[in-house]
């Protein structure tokens, strides 16, 4: 579309401030195939690591895992969800930095006040449970 | 100065004639409301994978993971939802082809897999419970049930609307509103198998990696 009237689109962009974008976007029929095997490549190998035991050091494992989640979940934005800086003149985009920066902040946040409560708790012996109210 | 000149000469002249040559699309601002709808979702996810992961090593004296999780039959349910989320796209595809039988046929398809998905969801709820392992037994195990369940009944949830939205379509066709729903649900089920990444790596894997 923009390549047919580059220079109305824009001026309509300067204009008004947002654009007539797809909200969704369209898919198209290679999109959603290579997503999908995108995706098949990316579920395979983090069970095959756990599961076949493949690395004998678990924290790397760990960070493997995550780090492949976290490639699948931007080929699913990407092929899937259609996510891209034009659709709705960029404010789904602006909406999803948000949430990943308050999810961001509430994920550190929690982990690292409950690690420094559990670390600063007194040290209890099986006795002083047992009397626990 | 130049852009303000054009500016005002586009003002000035009301309104340019490029705004009709350009195709409008109804669905624009639902879409966007969806999405923050979905982004809202997102921090519901969130605060329950946070939890998790403050939690997720209480065990209470309990089973662990590693004790009862069974990672193929997860691998099998991760399998599902992919392939719902693949045919989805295709009943999209169909939609923009204007084919109304293939595109209600892929929707069937989409739902068997979710259904598939949810069926395999409860035979492991079904279990651990039967086990002694329910949502009573450890702060683990609460926290394992209330993200999984509450991501299940999300997938219910949409497996109604779709079944809705099939008799929908069959009614009256791929009309606006109606093609305006399946892109709505496209992103809702889209954004379910994301969470589902977000679940099989951090609590089934991370979970029995120990």
């Amino acid at each position: 579309m923009s390549t047919q009237a580059p220079l109305h689109e824009d001026a309509l962009e300067a204009h008004h401030g947002h654009s007539h974008g797809h909200g969704a976007g369209h898919g198209t029929f290679g999109g959603y195939v290579t997503g999908f095997i995108l995706s098949v490549i990316l579920t395979a190998i983090p069970f095959w690591l756990v599961m076949a035991g493949v690395f004998e050091n678990h924290f790397l494992t760990a960070v493997l895992v995550m780090g492949i989640g976290a490639v699948q979940i931007v080929v699913h934005m990407i092929f899937f969800l259609h996510m891209n800086g034009k659709s709705e003149g960029g404010w789904t985009m602006l909406a999803l930095i948000f949430t990943a920066i308050v999810v961001l902040i509430m994920l550190v946040g929690s982990l690292w006040v409950m690690h420094h409560l559990n670390t600063n708790m007194m040290p209890m012996s099986p006795e002083m449970m047992k009397n626990m109210p | 100065m130049n852009q303000t000149h054009t500016d005002q000469v586009l003002q000035n002249e009301g309104a340019p004639a490029f705004y009709t040559t350009e195709e409008h699309h109804p669905e624009n601002s639902t879409m966007l409301g969806f999405w923050l709808y979905l982004m809202s979702d997102c921090l519901i996810f969130a605060v329950l994978f946070a939890t998790h992961a403050v939690v997720g090593r209480n065990f209470a004296a309990g089973p662990t993971p590693a004790d009862l999780f069974d990672l193929n039959l997860v691998a099998i349910n991760t399998a599902m939802l992919l392939f719902s989320s693949i045919t989805y796209g295709f009943a999209m595809l169909q939609m923009e082809r204007n084919a109304k039988a293939e595109t209600l046929f892929w929707l069937g398809v989409t739902m068997l897999f979710g259904l598939a998905f949810l069926t395999i969801e409860l035979y492991e709820f079904y279990h651990l419970i039967h086990e002694g392992a329910g949502p009573t037994r450890s702060a683990f195990l609460s926290s394992f049930f209330t993200l999984v369940g509450t991501h299940g009944a999300h997938v219910t949830a949409g497996i109604i609307w779709m079944v809705v939205l099939m008799i929908q379509v069959a009614k009256r066709g791929l009309i606006v509103e109606n093609r305006r729903r399946l892109m709505c649900l496209s992103m809702f089920w889209h954004f379910l198998d994301v969470v589902w990444i977000g679940v099989f790596s951090f609590v089934y894997l991370l979970g029995v990696l120990g």
